[in-house]
């Protein structure tokens, strides 16, 4: 796990996709801030968080594109599941990886309340729940772009299906709600964006915290089962 | 040190493999041959775990690859089809990468990563990026990969494709090196280079192993005559009433003729009879000068064509 870890955050910071990708989250959460915050005096920060929010929508689709489609595209592969090394240690090593660039924005983010601290210092309590809801949704949105990075070869369609997936996961629970019963229970499974809502209001419940972590599980469970999978089935 | 029985591939309703046995002993370099599509690479990634098989048994050192796959893969390493490599990455950082990959112990990394660099000649490229090695190199970086883990058995898909005579011969010598230490399977689909590289060799064909034997013995077991091909001076319905004469000949036959009644023959003899002495002293005897003279031994590569062919195939 530790081998792969290393690797992928070497690649990911060897290339410019990290820094670009970081770049680009940090600048738009930076207007957001200044136009929403300094600008308008607000010492309130769940409308950023709220935004940060719609920001990683489009930007883990490009951090998990590449994660285990990469290296189905080159053939290393063979080497990973030939190697002694678990498979689940494997897919483990590559989830950390995205989820540490991801952690790196969030340090960087630290700043904002830094400086409303200056000011007022009332923002501390509702801040842990808007963090810990930012870093639940990230890892969940992450573990479940690696999920489908695991079903095909290809980086495009790769970010291209974890977008919309995400997209919809964000406006379903309107849509699901008009369908009822049971059907609208499945899909309401999947409204990470709507728990997140939630977190950013204060409400800290510890069933929404199992439930984020059981999303994450689920969907790594599913990309180790992926792997298993086309090993059987094809070669 | 390999075990395979009865071993079966299906995807779907085709075959890729079926009903393989053979077994690999400590220290052998297994030749695996056969045209393309034939279910080599198949039965490779079998062997070291990358795909289940449908039916059969595959243990190495003793241990299955389906109940044991982690005590296998550790002592196996796999050189895939088309050598994957990390372009990005200088050679030893790739071979660093794979010892933490291959669970190699810290302490000793260091140390083993420069021995197999010394040993497949790779220390002075050690901190080139990948991508701009040249083909041998990159498939050095492979076979130093595969050594990564000192494992016992490595299996070597086609490691010398894409690579120009002069690199083929040194990977060649490499294998033969590293065969002192550990058991080789190597596929190939060129004759040569298993001739000259491996102790027993395994055709395959259409997902069935059609010989398995020492390349010696499989030239031998397939000759049921020997052949000579020698060139005489004189005429033509003359030399060859002599030389069926002799003891043992059984067949002549006209080669090509040069002018001034040079003509080069090929004479099929009975497997057991050397009849170059006789066919001497017949021919000095009756005046006509040999020129030239040659055995012609069946090659590995007839034996192959034999053996993979189908007769229906040369038909169409």
């Amino acid at each position: 796990m530790y081998a792969i870890l290393k690797n992928e955050l070497k690649s990911y910071f060897d290339s410019t996709i990290a820094y670009i990708v970081i770049g680009l989250f940090i600048f738009l959460t930076s207007v957001y801030f200044f136009l929403g915050n300094i600008y308008n005096q607000s010492s309130d920060l769940s409308s950023l968080f709220e935004t940060m929010g719609t920001i990683l929508l489009f930007i883990v689709p490009i951090l998990t594109s590449r994660s285990i489609s990469e290296d189905r595209k080159n053939g290393m592969e063979v080497l990973l599941i030939t190697s002694p090394s678990k498979l689940s240690d494997i897919v483990l090593g590559k989830y950390l990886a995205v989820l540490s660039v991801f952690f790196v924005m969030v340090i960087i983010t630290f700043i904002y309340p830094m400086i409303l601290l200056l000011f007022s210092e009332q923002i501390i309590i509702p801040l842990i729940g808007e963090y810990l809801g930012l870093i639940l949704l990230g890892a969940s949105m992450i573990s479940f772009g690696v999920f489908v990075s695991s079903l095909t070869e290809n980086q495009v369609v790769s970010s291209i299906v974890s977008f919309v997936g995400l997209l919809f996961m964000m406006i379903i629970q309107p849509i699901s709600n008009s369908f009822g019963g049971t059907i609208s229970k499945v899909l309401n499974w999947f409204s990470i964006f709507s728990r997140y809502d939630d977190l950013n209001r204060g409400i800290l419940g510890t069933n929404t915290i199992i439930y984020y972590l059981s999303f994450i599980s689920v969907f790594l469970f599913l990309t180790i089962s992926a792997i298993e999978k086309r090993r059987w089935s094809k070669g | 040190m390999i075990e395979i029985q009865n071993l079966s591939k299906s995807y779907g309703k085709i075959k890729a493999l079926n009903n393989l046995n053979f077994v690999v002993g400590k220290g052998e370099i297994l030749g695996f041959l056969g045209p393309n599509g034939a279910g080599k690479s198949t039965t490779m990634n079998i062997i070291t775990g990358y795909i289940p098989s449908t039916e059969g048994t595959v243990k190495v050192c003793g241990f299955d690859i389906l109940e044991n796959p982690r005590e296998v893969k550790k002592r196996i390493g796999y050189l895939p089809e088309h050598t994957p490599l990390y372009s990005n990455m200088t050679v030893i950082e790739f071979l660093k990468f794979i010892s933490d990959l291959k669970l190699v112990e810290r302490s000793k990394k260091k140390n083993h990563i420069y021995d197999i660099m010394e040993l497949v000649n790779l220390a002075d490229v050690r901190g080139r990026l990948i991508k701009n090695l040249s083909n041998g190199y990159k498939q050095r970086v492979g076979i130093a990969q595969a050594l990564v883990g000192n494992p016992d058995v490595l299996v070597l898909d086609e490691p010398t494709v894409g690579l120009d005579p002069k690199q083929i011969i040194g990977i060649r010598n490499l294998i033969k090196d590293l065969g002192k230490k550990h058991t080789i399977i190597l596929s190939s689909h060129i004759l040569p280079e298993v001739s000259a590289v491996c102790d027993r060799v395994v055709i395959i064909n259409k997902g069935e192993i059609v010989a398995v034997d020492t390349p010696a013995n499989l030239s031998k077991g397939f000759r049921n005559c020997s052949k000579l091909q020698i060139t005489i001076s004189g005429k033509r319905s003359l030399v060859e009433k002599t030389i069926l004469n002799i003891n043992g000949i059984t067949d002549i036959s006209v080669d090509s003729v040069a002018d001034n009644e040079v003509i080069k023959y090929i004479i099929e003899s009975s497997k057991d009879i050397d009849v170059r002495e006789s066919l001497f002293f017949a021919m000095a005897k009756a005046g006509y000068p040999i020129l030239e003279s040659k055995p012609l031994n069946i090659s590995l590569e007839d034996i192959y064509m034999q053996l993979v062919t189908d007769e229906k195939e040369v038909i169409s």
